[in-house]
């Protein structure tokens, strides 16, 4: 049985994690509207990208001389996972889910007996897959100093990722983020982004219409791929970002609501034990009075 | 009937410019200034760094220092998509010399490519004719 200052030092402990926990979730739910903001603002660019290459790669006749960007290198050895993560911890599950997707898609190339190498972006993916995967990982790259998220960051993974690609360094590259769907949910999401997978084509019915292009289509391509990569990129960092936060705030919430469980648990335990005391008190002094 | 078309400028931060009643834009596009008017054919091209000039219906004039880019017309409805615009009414003097010192720079670099040359070397004409005015 712990004595009552003990008692009195957890509760206050408890509260004051408690006040923590609340700021933390305030911050996180600023910061989530912003994020989110962000997010839906920089849609429409890569929509409309991701569109007009739909629409270039529909127009090129001639398959075979295609930039290797779009049609990939013919070959599948080298798979190149670019895990994209927070550099900041204390958001729920936020890092394990991305984590987790990224894993399972290691295990399936390692037992396919193809190489694989990683990419973390964000201190968290390091720390956690460290472990396991040290040997794999060729690259981490943090933004911690940038306060926002910004398309120069993204272009500056893109341009790694390009010049990876033209050493021939890899055949596919894929990356994992969160999806944020809602301030609850969150989807871990793989997608390849080399080669371009076209799994929206049928969407496209448009596509038939035609295009001037100049200059050539290829040209155009060679020089909008790279583009598109840093776009992916930048678009999987918003996501990213609103889903920290979402998750962040979700996790403080509950983090808050349980310190209030525990704090009521312990007053009442507090509460038992004072009354215990003074009860022991009175006895001793009744049958003290008596015995005389 | 009214000649106006709707002119879309995206950067992958935010939607920039959007605006229903243009009725003339023109842009740098790689291989030579391009005009649009209305019922331009449907057609995609890309930017060098240049000056995009946008006339709405009421003829204003603004014009825009953009540095490259991807531009999209079609059913009447020009996108543009790029990551580096500025409004040149709010540029400012120390930041076009900025740029065009950095510019500068890149452009006496032997190790780039005869393209990217030639981008840097447009980029250095435009930015310098900026700074005269």
């Amino acid at each position: 049985m712990p004595s009552l200052d003990d008692l009195k030092k957890r509760i206050s402990s408890v509260k004051s994690t408690q006040k923590i926990t609340k700021a933390m979730k305030m911050v996180a739910a600023a910061k989530l509207r912003r994020a989110q903001e962000n997010a839906e603002r920089g849609r429409p660019y890569s929509e409309k990208m991701n569109n007009i290459i739909l629409n270039l790669s529909g127009g090129i006749s001639d398959k075979e001389s295609a930039p290797k960007l779009l049609i990939g290198t013919g070959e599948e050895k080298i798979h190149l996972c670019i895990v994209m993560t927070s550099d900041r911890g204390l958001c729920g599950g936020f890092n394990s889910n991305i984590i987790k997707k990224a894993k399972s898609y290691f295990k399936k190339i390692l037992d396919d007996n193809k190489t694989l190498k990683i990419i973390t972006v964000g201190s968290k993916g390091y720390d956690q897959l460290k472990r396991t995967y040290k040997d794999y990982i060729i690259e981490k790259i943090s933004f911690k100093e940038s306060k926002n998220i910004n398309y120069f960051d993204a272009d500056k993974v893109g341009k790694i990722i390009i010049d990876r690609f033209k050493e021939k360094e890899f055949d596919v590259c894929a990356i994992f983020y969160n999806q944020f769907k809602n301030v609850i949910t969150q989807i871990p999401q793989e997608q390849q982004i080399i080669p371009l997978k076209a799994s929206e084509e049928k969407k496209d019915s448009s596509s038939e219409d035609n295009y001037e292009f100049e200059p050539e289509e290829d040209e155009i391509l060679s020089n909008l791929l790279p583009k598109n990569i840093s776009t992916q990129i930048f678009k999987a960092m918003l996501e990213n970002s609103a889903s920290e936060q979402g998750s962040r705030m979700t996790a403080m919430d509950n983090a808050t609501r349980n310190a209030g469980e525990m704090v009521d648990k312990l007053t009442i335990q507090y509460n038992r034990s004072r009354q215990a005391a003074i009860t022991k008190e009175l006895i001793e002094i009744i049958s003290g009075a008596e015995s005389l | 009937m009214s000649n106006s078309f709707k002119l879309d400028i995206v950067n992958p931060e935010k939607s920039f410019l959007s605006k229903e009643d243009v009725t003339e834009v023109i842009v740098p596009a790689f291989e030579g200034d391009m005009g649009f008017l209305k019922d331009h054919i449907s057609i995609i091209s890309f930017l060098k760094p240049g000056l995009l000039k946008v006339i709405d219906a009421t003829a204003a004039e603004e014009t825009y220092y953009v540095e490259d880019g991807i531009i999209e017309f079609k059913n009447n409805c020009l996108s543009v998509l790029t990551s580096n615009i500025f409004d040149i009414k709010k540029m400012d003097k120390n930041k076009v010399k900025d740029i065009l010192t950095e510019a500068e720079k890149d452009s006496k670099n032997n190790g780039i490519s005869d393209q990217a040359k030639y981008l840097v070397d447009q980029k250095i004409e435009v930015l310098k004719s900026l700074t005269l005015n």
